[in-house]
């Protein structure tokens, strides 16, 4: 396990826990990135200011690390038809599943709820599926 | 309006922890996921320490009457374990694992100004919103 770094990964996780946190103290809801973000193209959706704001903080820091620590902001492999597909899959799934690695696999498994044990399970185990068969291909 | 800049200060806390535990690296979720060549642990480790603090802080949060900014605590919500859960869960795996992103770190690697990261999320932007053109009666996006 030569690329595995547990000290920044435990930080990193630390941080998304207090994240987490910061939203339900202010919001009273889950931090669940693909649901905030789908509510962003939602007209009815209500918290429009909050999901902006949210996304907002994302991004700036991600450019800010861009310009600070640029080998953070990692390349994805593969060609954007693989790229694409990836995204429409992530897009529709987390929408027809409730939940992605945040509103599932933090924010529901934080609180026991068995239903995200088991989504976070699920999407574990054809993520390595996915790869397995990615690296038997190639 | 501070209601907002909570929500700013919270994601951005969220892009820092992502981008420190290595998250915006779609090679760090691909290692995780790949168990049989050099396995790299260290996404178990991001949850950990997620789900450690968050599982503490909001037992402790819900002890207060509301949220500051809000009038209510969203209750979780009240549904089984059915076959959506389970195949959207699976579809959503297979794009994680054929790209290395999952949503969050998506959008902070498009702060990154990555093109691919982009592409990403256009994908994914344009996958919700397929979803919602075929289940246009569930109101449930709204509610997440």
């Amino acid at each position: 396990m030569h690329n595995f770094t547990p000290v920044p990964a435990l930080i990193g996780g630390i941080l998304i826990g207090l994240a987490a946190s910061l939203v339900l103290l202010t919001h009273g809801r889950r931090a669940g990135i693909s649901g905030l973000w789908a509510g962003l193209f939602h007209p009815k959706a209500h918290d429009r200011g909050f999901r902006a704001h949210f996304f907002a903080g994302l991004l700036v820091v991600g450019l800010a690390v861009f310009l600070l620590a640029p080998h953070l902001i990692g390349q994805a492999q593969g060609s954007l038809v693989r790229i694409v597909g990836a995204g429409l899959l992530v897009g529709y799934g987390t929408q027809l599943g409730g939940g992605c690695t945040s509103g599932h696999g933090v924010c529901g498994i934080s609180c026991f709820q068995r239903r995200s044990v088991v989504a976070t399970l699920t999407f574990i185990l054809t993520g390595v599926l996915t790869v397995l068969t990615l690296r038997a291909l190639s | 309006m501070k209601g907002n800049l909570a929500g700013l200060a919270a994601g951005a806390l969220f892009a820092l922890g992502l981008a420190i535990s290595g998250m915006t690296r779609p090679e760090k979720v691909i290692g995780f996921l790949d168990v049989t060549g050099q396995w790299d642990a260290s996404l178990a480790f991001v949850m950990g320490g997620a789900i450690g603090v968050h599982a503490v802080l909001l037992r402790l949060i819900r002890r207060r009457s509301k949220p500051v900014f809000a009038k209510e605590f969203k209750p979780a919500p009240e549904k089984s374990i059915d076959s959506k859960l389970l195949a959207g869960s699976a579809i959503f795996g297979i794009g994680w694992g054929l790209a290395g992103y999952c949503p969050g770190p998506a959008i902070v690697a498009v702060g990154g100004l990555n093109a691919k990261a982009l592409v990403f999320v256009i994908g994914m932007t344009a996958g919700m919103l397929v979803y919602r053109t075929i289940h246009q009666r569930s109101e449930r996006v709204v509610s997440l």
